[in-house]
């Protein structure tokens, strides 16, 4: 008997072990490739907000030479340039489908009465709202605008300028252009930040300067160090920019690759800024990390040092995705510098890069450039990246009750999404349903909200119960005052000679 | 009958001196004075108070509005957070009687223990009042709790020093002396308890692998 037992339960425990490896391993493959951070700064992992839709090289889109390091994305409309600079040639692209694309002409040269007729090594292109288009043509060291035919308009060249260094050559590597036709460029070497060109060409001076940083023992040691070792040493110079990018209402946002990590965790870089009109830096960063992309950056898989945010861009709804190319990972943060998620990674699966370069979106798709594996990989977000959108835009557009209800859509595919919690507190909160909304900030560590709908709820406690308040209150002063009286009297009676 | 007495009269006493400690930290001069002097402290009481002390450690863990003690429970070892005071407090008290005993300090290791014990009582007093307290005040307003919160350690460290002052007989000056000096006598013996524990766990691995050896050559 005792055999027959032992001999179904190892039966069993053979065939428990051949079921669990059975199971399809998808899930488990999924996990760790997209992920956000929790309040006490855990790697959460979720449900992908974006899936691949394709990765696409330069045959796959029609053209007879692939793609040679690739460096500039833009998209205006269903329109994809891509600024191929080894081929010194742009692409224009058009999106006929969600994954399907046709060629519409290859640009590798123009019309017009210029000395040199077709680029070298274009890196970034632009199209303006009135149909101008704006190239970086970086080895020429000029900035054109041509028109949509390809007939030449402009050219921008060196600024004749006592605040450009005239010894530097002039190489322009990203633009964009605003609604009035203002240009602004990031160069190589120029460090004063964005430099900006009026609609007629004119140098109109630089914006947006980062901050310079030092510390005091470096400052220490260039005193005393001598003038041969001082040239050796770093300036202190503010730091380039990598890439900008204008969004919708006219701000410019800019990303930096020239971090320390130690600066990124102090506060003392930003990796992202966001710029107005005057060049200030007016990025909101409420999230409960910095807006840095990783926060742990410890060495692994060959790579080290923090995320090198290289390019960024802008939804309608201020959600931002930047991407990193030390380790290939995309960030999007929404409009509070709250990590929304991260995902991707450096490989050969689709999804993940070698060196992603550029970054652009197409209505709510991502389009990722990446230069050494010369393609160009489309993301779509999935139900789950499209409820956190929906979400956040209903809020944006004061439906609160439907801002709500979008977030337990979401909270339902990912139960530990700080940012769906708060959001179904904050949609309570305007509900006027405090005390609901306070178990939704206590469970995600929101103190700030929390504090705001407790102050409702103890106003409203208060109004309601104002009677027991009073009894309370009145309890504690007056009923000791009124024993002691007594005890007094009963004393004074006790030692009356009268009564004895 | 005799018995039942005896129990009620120290059942009594007990509750004498543990209210004694009220008056401790209200007149802490002469009431430490008199807390060995006129023997109107007790072991019990001082036992009861540093339960309760511990006790006020933990609910504040878990009762404290998370606006003001945020608690990574995965991080939490319950004995650890109570060796967390019991530890500090038996090295203070070994400390502070290894260095007075040589110095004319009038007060005996249990007596160090009493005092230290009675000195502690602001932080139950106030702590268990706070922790509700925590839990009806917004961020904004949370500068009450933390100034409270903080009074409840102040008045405790100099209460703890005004006991030692009073236990052993010693002047103001020589008092502050010989905290430092505690402090520093404790940082020896936290040193020395961990080089013991090192060399002890760097013995035993040296004759496991030894043993290991030796299994592995048979």
């Amino acid at each position: 008997m005792k055999e027959t037992i032992a001999k179904i339960s190892v039966c069993l425990l053979c065939a428990l072990i051949v079921l669990t490896m059975a199971q399809p391993r998808t899930a488990s493959a999924s996990e760790g490739y997209t992920y956000n951070y929790d309040w006490w700064g855990d790697v959460q992992y979720s449900p992908d907000a974006y899936e691949v839709v394709g990765v696409y090289t330069a045959s796959d889109l029609g053209l007879d030479t692939e793609f040679n390091s690739p460096s500039g994305l833009f998209i205006y409309g269903n329109r994809i340039y891509v600024c191929d600079t080894g081929n010194n040639r742009i692409v224009e692209l058009e999106r006929t489908s969600i994954d399907s694309f046709s060629l519409v002409r290859v640009i590798d040269s123009f019309y017009g009465e210029v000395e040199n007729n077709t680029f070298s090594g274009p890196t970034d292109i632009a199209v303006s709202s009135d149909g101008y288009l704006f190239i970086c043509d970086k080895n020429n060291g000029r900035i054109l605008k041509l028109d949509r035919d390809l007939n030449f308009v402009m050219e921008i060249t060196k600024p004749e300028d006592d605040t450009f260094d005239q010894s530097l050559n002039f190489l322009p590597d990203k633009l964009t252009v605003d609604t009035a036709g203002r240009v602004y460029c990031v160069a190589t070497n120029v460090n004063k930040g964005l430099i900006k060109f009026e609609a007629d060409g004119q140098f109109a001076g630089y914006i947006g300067a980062t901050p310079v940083t030092f510390n005091w023992a470096d400052y220490f040691w260039k005193r005393v160090a001598t003038k041969e070792q001082r040239e050796q040493m770093e300036s202190f110079v503010p730091t380039e920019y990598d890439n900008l990018y204008m969004d919708h209402e006219g701000f410019i946002y800019v990303c930096t690759t020239n971090v320390s990590a130690s600066n990124l965790m102090s506060g003392k870089e930003d990796a992202i800024r966001k710029l107005n009109m005057l060049g200030n830096d007016i990025l909101i960063r409420n999230g409960n990390q910095p807006v840095i992309g990783d926060i742990y950056f410890d060495e692994g898989g060959g790579y080290s040092g923090p995320s090198l945010l290289t390019d960024i861009t802008v939804f309608d709804n201020d959600v931002y995705v930047a991407v990193d190319k030390t380790r290939g990972r995309l960030f999007a943060y929404d409009d509070q510098g709250r990590l929304l998620y991260a995902f991707g990674g450096n490989g050969n699966i689709d999804g993940y890069f070698k060196q992603p370069v550029a970054l652009d979106h197409m209505e709510k798709d991502l389009f990722v450039l990446d230069a050494k594996d010369c393609s160009i990989t489309v993301f779509t977000p999935t139900e789950y990246g499209s409820l956190i959108f929906q979400a956040i835009e209903q809020f944006q557009n004061g439906e609160y009750t439907a801002s709500g209800k979008s977030w337990e859509k979401v909270m339902k595919l990912n139960g530990s999404y700080d940012l769906a919690y708060i959001g179904i507190g904050r949609s309570l909160i305007r509900q006027k349903e405090y005390q609901d909304a306070l178990d939704y900030f206590e469970l995600k560590w929101d103190d700030d909200n929390y504090s705001k709908a407790f102050k409702q709820y103890r106003k409203e406690w208060v109004e309601d119960n104002i009677a027991f308040v009073f009894i309370g209150v009145f309890a504690v002063l007056c009923v000791p005052l009124i024993i002691g009286r007594v005890k007094k009297i009963k004393h004074e009676m006790d030692t009356s000679d009268i009564i004895k | 009958m005799r018995d039942a007495l005896a129990k009620k009269e120290a059942f009594r006493h007990y509750l004498k001196t543990l209210r004694y400690a009220l008056y401790c930290i209200s007149h802490p001069l002469d009431g430490f004075w008199d807390l060995t002097h006129e023997k109107r402290g007790s072991i019990a009481a001082a036992n009861t108070i540093l339960i309760l002390t511990l006790v006020a450690r933990i609910e504040k863990l878990q009762f404290t509005s998370f606006l003001f003690n945020k608690v990574y429970w995965p991080g939490v070892n319950i004995f650890l957070y109570i060796a967390s005071i019991l530890f500090p407090l038996a090295l203070w008290c070994i400390g502070n009687w290894g260095l007075t005993t040589l110095f004319d300090g009038k007060g005996k290791l249990s007596q160090i223990y009493m005092a230290t014990c009675y000195a502690m009582t602001p932080y139950p007093l106030m702590q268990f009042p706070l922790i509700l307290l925590s839990n009806i005040v917004t961020k904004e307003e949370g500068d009450f709790y933390l100034v409270l919160s903080s009074i409840s350690i102040i008045w405790s460290a100099f209460l703890i020093v005004a006991a030692m002052m009073q236990i052993h007989e010693y002047t103001l000056s020589k008092t502050i002396l010989f905290t430092v000096g505690t402090i520093f006598a404790m940082l020896v013996m936290v040193f020395i308890l961990l080089l013991f524990f090192s060399m002890i766990s760097q013995g035993i691995a040296f004759f496991i692998s030894i043993v290991k050896e030796i299994l592995f050559r048979l």
